[in-house]
């Protein structure tokens, strides 16, 4: 039985979750990528506030194809994660309590994960026309200038998941799939 | 001379930028199903599923197979006895490149300096490589390339010394290194020989070999075949999630090189290996 969560998610959820569950996510999440993750660093080095709120949300390491006329957004897998390894840290410590991407994070942020009860996930990369049909609304928020990498405000209905990094700091990249534990 | 206009250029790119970015060839998508039917993990199966899906919703809704729609690469071999009439061949193939993009709906990636980087708009420039060759056609092939699995591409400059052993070594090193960041089921392209930057263009211009058709040359096409199985035992799998099919195949070119050297390019490419070729 696959189970779905509700996004942010309460601690006692990311405390159940293991690496290797396969679950789906719904509520509200934030997209930012390279550029995006720069302009909040830069704004954290100057002492000025970050134009979302990161405490307790989850980031989607996503840049979207545009939405063709009537459509609420294009393609929307997920980008690798480890380019944004020299920004996370921070953004955990500011409470950001999940992250969506694709592919390893750095020791770094393996350890700031543990530290902070956060969980990393993965979605399924190259699957941006399905993962696309789960977002149900999508406004940006922050950073128009951007483009692709401004950061938006989703609305997420069942997107599917995997948990890669777990509070406990299981890693299911190095410790491969128990397929016992697949799905939940 | 024959003569060909420059619109039928710009046209072609123009489509196929739209076309493959919604739709895989044929054989790239067979070589997807039959990796499902072949791949031992659970998990792995329930990804190569999940791909199916996707490249199903991308055809009917017309929504790109991956947000990243890529640097638009193309290989163009133009015949000499060909007259390009009406405008210069590069302008045209990037006035493609631009109206494919926006009238597509696809992702504008590129940026104006790697170090200033802002976005073109646009999604040009491209990566043109031009060749002159016999006859009297244009042979366009366009292949958007995606940067997850770009950025996980490798040269390695090996001594003659190194050999076939060490060819093998580099393109597993390399595929190992990538594990989930490039997004597995990979197709890789392998250059070896020629100098450092034909081995890199030789391993691009491999990814758009038709899936499985081998090298010409016998002990290539038996190299490819032991790199592959090399590569499928790392279980790194679909996703990166584990299983048996971390390649859907190894394509190499090969190119005479110095007696001091043998260049080996490793470009390794998604499992959204784009292309598709037009011939004016």
């Amino acid at each position: 039985m696959e189970k779905t969560y509700t996004v942010p998610l309460s601690l006692e959820d990311r405390l159940s979750i293991r690496a290797g569950d396969y679950l789906y996510l719904t509520g509200t999440i934030y997209t930012a990528r390279d550029a995006a993750h720069q302009r909040m660093w830069e704004a954290l080095k100057n002492n000025e506030e970050l134009p979302i709120e990161i405490k307790g949300q989850c980031i989607y390491y996503l840049g979207p194809s545009p939405a063709r006329p009537g459509k609420i957004i294009g393609s929307a897998g997920p980008t690798t994660s480890s380019r944004m390894d020299k920004y996370t840290p921070d953004l955990l410590n500011l409470g950001l309590t999940a992250m969506i991407g694709k592919g390893k994070r750095s020791p770094e942020v393996h350890r700031s994960i543990v530290e902070n009860q956060a969980v990393y996930f993965a979605a399924v990369g190259g699957a941006g026309a399905l993962l696309s049909q789960c977002i149900k609304r999508a406004t940006v928020v922050a950073y128009e200038d951007l483009g692709t990498e401004a950061i938006r405000k989703l609305e997420v209905e069942n997107m599917p998941v995997i948990a890669i990094i777990d509070t406990t700091g299981k890693d299911l990249y190095e410790g491969g799939v128990d397929e016992e534990i697949n799905t939940k | 001379m024959r003569e060909i206009q420059i619109q039928e250029i710009r046209n072609a790119i123009k489509e196929m930028c739209v076309e493959t970015n919604h739709f895989l060839s044929e054989d790239m998508k067979n070589a997807l199903i039959d990796a499902r039917i072949t791949e031992s993990n659970l998990l792995g199966k329930k990804i190569l599923k999940q791909l199916e899906t996707n490249l199903e919703i991308a055809g009917n809704k017309m929504i790109p197979i991956c947000q990243d729609t890529g640097m638009a690469v193309v290989f163009a071999k133009v015949g000499q006895e060909v007259s390009i009439i009406g405008g210069d061949f590069e302008t045209a193939i990037n006035e493609g490149i631009a109206l494919g993009y926006e009238e597509g709906y696809l992702r504008k990636s590129v940026v104006n300096d790697p170090l200033l980087r802002v976005n073109t708009g646009d999604n040009t420039p491209g990566i043109i490589h031009t060749e002159i060759v016999k006859g009297n056609q244009i042979t366009l092939t366009l292949t958007p390339k995606g940067f997850g699995s770009e950025n996980m591409s490798r040269i390695y400059m090996l001594k003659p010394s190194d050999g076939r052993q060490g060819v093998i070594e580099a393109v597993v090193e390399t595929v190992r290194e990538a594990g989930p960041n490039a997004c597995p089921p990979l197709v890789v392209g392998v250059g070896i020989g020629g100098d450092f930057e034909k081995s890199a263009q030789m391993a691009k211009e491999a990814l758009t070999r038709p899936i499985n058709e081998p090298a010409k040359a016998l002990h290539i096409q038996e190299l490819e075949q032991e790199i592959l199985d090399k590569v499928n035992q790392l279980n790194i799998g679909p996703g990166g999630l584990g299983g048996n099919t971390t390649a859907l195949a190894v394509h190499i070119n090969t190119y005479p090189t110095h007696i001091a050297g043998m260049p080996v390019a490793i470009n390794l490419c998604c499992h959204v290996n784009r292309h598709a070729t037009r011939v004016l």
